[in-house]
């Protein structure tokens, strides 16, 4: 029972600490939010008008939304894999794991900032996507539990990463590392155009794969478009991610 | 006789086909700090990391304070500080905030933990520099900081990683005094460094490794005994001189146009030394003898010089 209630305020302590460099550091929030913005941009005034949603009643920033908090979500988690490597390669683990402190909340810390500071930028989202056009169709309960389930993702993601960060040697390998995850993720999916104009191979991973479901999910949430099994299906995605990526960073954090 | 603070034994270490630490065993008496001598690559931070249960080894075993450190680890962890090579400080947070933030990783009460903190940075003087980001400290400064955060819980047994490697002369005095200090207050102490100096002046007794063994061990003065007390230095008008003399005498040339031969055998070492030189036709512009310092152990020990065999 001490060791579980070690866990939990080592995890607060930790992640308040990773908050703190947040806040000494601003510049790193606002570059998390350049990319979105940008694509936001790019998807909703250069390419939006030639591209179609399929679905009647159904426009096209309404569509794309979802599609930006996700990727804005996934692309938060690298932070956890350069936040790691830095730890890393500054001694900074090393001194960590000589304390009588729960090894697991190392990585709990670092993962629980990050959800925090990946939530708040998916709201800061929401609010740049309201300023552009985009309307939910639903209750605020529902979009409220939109934004926690990109949460629940891009924190499943972070644990994905923690392995990655603790895996090389530094932060800009951490960075280069994470683009070839995220890139099949964030691109071959639903997020930004449908599938269905994409060959069938394509259109088939685009359909299903983890990013995509939960994009549905919210989508279903926030827009009511889609099936509500999709919000499921994220869930089962996260957690199924969560039970193999944790254990595995936790061990690889034991054993470097 | 109270048992060790810290012992090794056999310990060994492998990271693939690199064999770090090759069964070392050492002890360390309570109260008393020890010397771990070697140069870049000898294998001390892997030992400091065995001990400290940073990582795991892989045979042999070790105890710190009584405990075993596979067995027991959160016991050891309770019972060491440790300020590893690098100065292990977030360079985000204030000197204040780290030295804060280990304290409550040493779960001490946030009271207790800022009073620590405020106290150490008083006894490092770092109150000046407290709230200013650890970025903006220079090395002696953030090397301060690091010995301060492995002190927080007033810990029986430290270890310190080359706690002076790339310190100015005046910082390594200042942490010199620091760590007599804490030596005087009855703190074991396991330091590595590579400068026998350091060595010599800190520890009671010294572990000279090399390429993950041990190649001798004993106070200074047993060391240097055990090597002959006495050297011998030619210097010659050149440096070109001074190399083929080295090679005559098998050794190694320093600074340029020195040459150092250990007197192993007494007065014989200095005749052989001369025939040899005698005939191969090469005259010392200056011989001098000299009491052997750490120094000349370590390079002998190290291989260094081929007399070490
Ligand atoms: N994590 C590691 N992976 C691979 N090799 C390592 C690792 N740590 C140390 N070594 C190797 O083990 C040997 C001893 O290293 P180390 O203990 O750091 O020596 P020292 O601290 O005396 O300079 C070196 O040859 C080093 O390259
Ligand atoms: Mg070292």
């Amino acid at each position: 029972m001490k060791g579980f209630s070690h866990f939990v305020s080592d995890t607060l302590v930790m992640a308040r600490r990773n908050l703190t460099m947040l806040v000494r550091v601003p510049q790193l929030l606002v570059f998390s939010l350049v990319q979105p913005m940008l694509f936001v941009f790019m998807f909703r005034y250069v390419f939006g008008g030639a591209i179609s949603t399929g679905q009647a009643g159904l426009s096209y920033v309404d569509y794309l939304m979802p599609g930006i908090f996700l990727q804005t979500a996934s692309f938060g988690a690298i932070s956890t894999a350069v936040g790691l490597a830095e730890d890393k390669n500054k001694g900074l683990l090393e001194r960590l794991k000589s304390l009588p402190m729960s090894r697991s909340a190392v990585l709990g810390g670092r993962v629980l900032a990050d959800t925090t500071r990946d939530g708040v930028v998916v709201v800061v989202m929401l609010l740049i996507g309201f300023a552009v056009g985009f309307n939910t169709h639903t209750s605020f309960a529902r979009v409220v539990a939109g934004i926690i389930l990109m949460t629940i993702f891009g924190s499943a993601l972070c644990w994905v990463f923690a392995l990655i960060g603790l895996s090389v040697a530094n932060g800009e390998t951490a960075q280069a590392a994470a683009f070839p995850i995220l890139a099949p993720l964030t691109f071959a999916s639903n997020a930004f155009v449908p599938p269905s104009t994409m060959p069938d191979w394509l259109a088939w991973w685009a359909e299903r794969q983890p990013l995509s479901t939960t994009v549905r999910g919210v989508r279903a949430l926030m827009l009511g478009t889609e099936s509500s099994d999709y919000v499921w299906g994220s869930l089962l995605w996260s957690l199924a991610i969560m039970v193999v990526f944790a254990p595995l960073a936790i061990r690889r954090f034991r054993n470097s | 006789m109270s048992a060790p603070a810290i012992v090794a034994d056999g310990m060994r270490k492998t990271f693939k086909s690199v064999v770090a630490v090759d069964h070392i065993s050492l002890e360390v008496p309570k109260g008393t700090v020890l010397g771990l001598l070697g140069v870049n690559g000898a294998g001390k931070t892997t030992m400091v990391r065995m001990l400290t249960t940073v990582l795991r080894p892989d045979a042999g075993r070790g105890t710190v304070n009584g405990f075993d450190v596979q067995r027991r680890p959160q016991d050891v962890r309770r019972s060491i500080g440790l300020a590893g090579q690098f100065a292990a400080v977030d360079e985000n947070l204030t000197g204040r905030e780290n030295l804060v933030l280990v304290a409550r990783l040493n779960h001490l009460a946030k009271t207790v933990a800022a009073q620590r903190a405020a106290e150490l940075l008083e006894q490092f003087g770092l109150t000046d520099a407290a709230d200013r980001p650890v970025r903006t400290y220079s090395g002696g400064m953030r090397r301060r900081l690091d010995l301060g955060a492995a002190l927080v819980t007033h810990p029986p047994v430290l270890f310190l990683d080359e706690p002076t490697t790339g310190l100015d002369p005046a910082s390594r005095l200042d942490l010199w005094a620091v760590i007599e200090g804490l030596v005087h207050d009855g703190t074991t102490v396991l330091l590595t460094t590579q400068y026998l100096e350091e060595a010599d002046r800190l520890a009671d007794n010294i572990v000279v490794i090399d390429k993950g063994r041990v190649v001798a061990e004993g106070t200074a003065k047993q060391l240097k005994a055990r090597l002959g007390d006495t050297v011998i230095e030619f210097e010659f008008a050149s440096p070109a001189a001074a190399a083929q003399a080295a090679e005559v005498l098998s050794t190694t040339v320093e600074a340029g146009t020195l040459v150092r031969v250990v007197m192993r055998e007494g007065s014989a070492t200095l005749r052989n030394a001369l025939n040899q030189l005698d005939a191969a036709g090469i005259t010392p512009a200056h011989v001098a003898l000299r009491e052997a310092t750490l120094d000349d152990v370590f390079l002998t020990l190290t291989n260094r010089t081929p007399e070490g065999e």
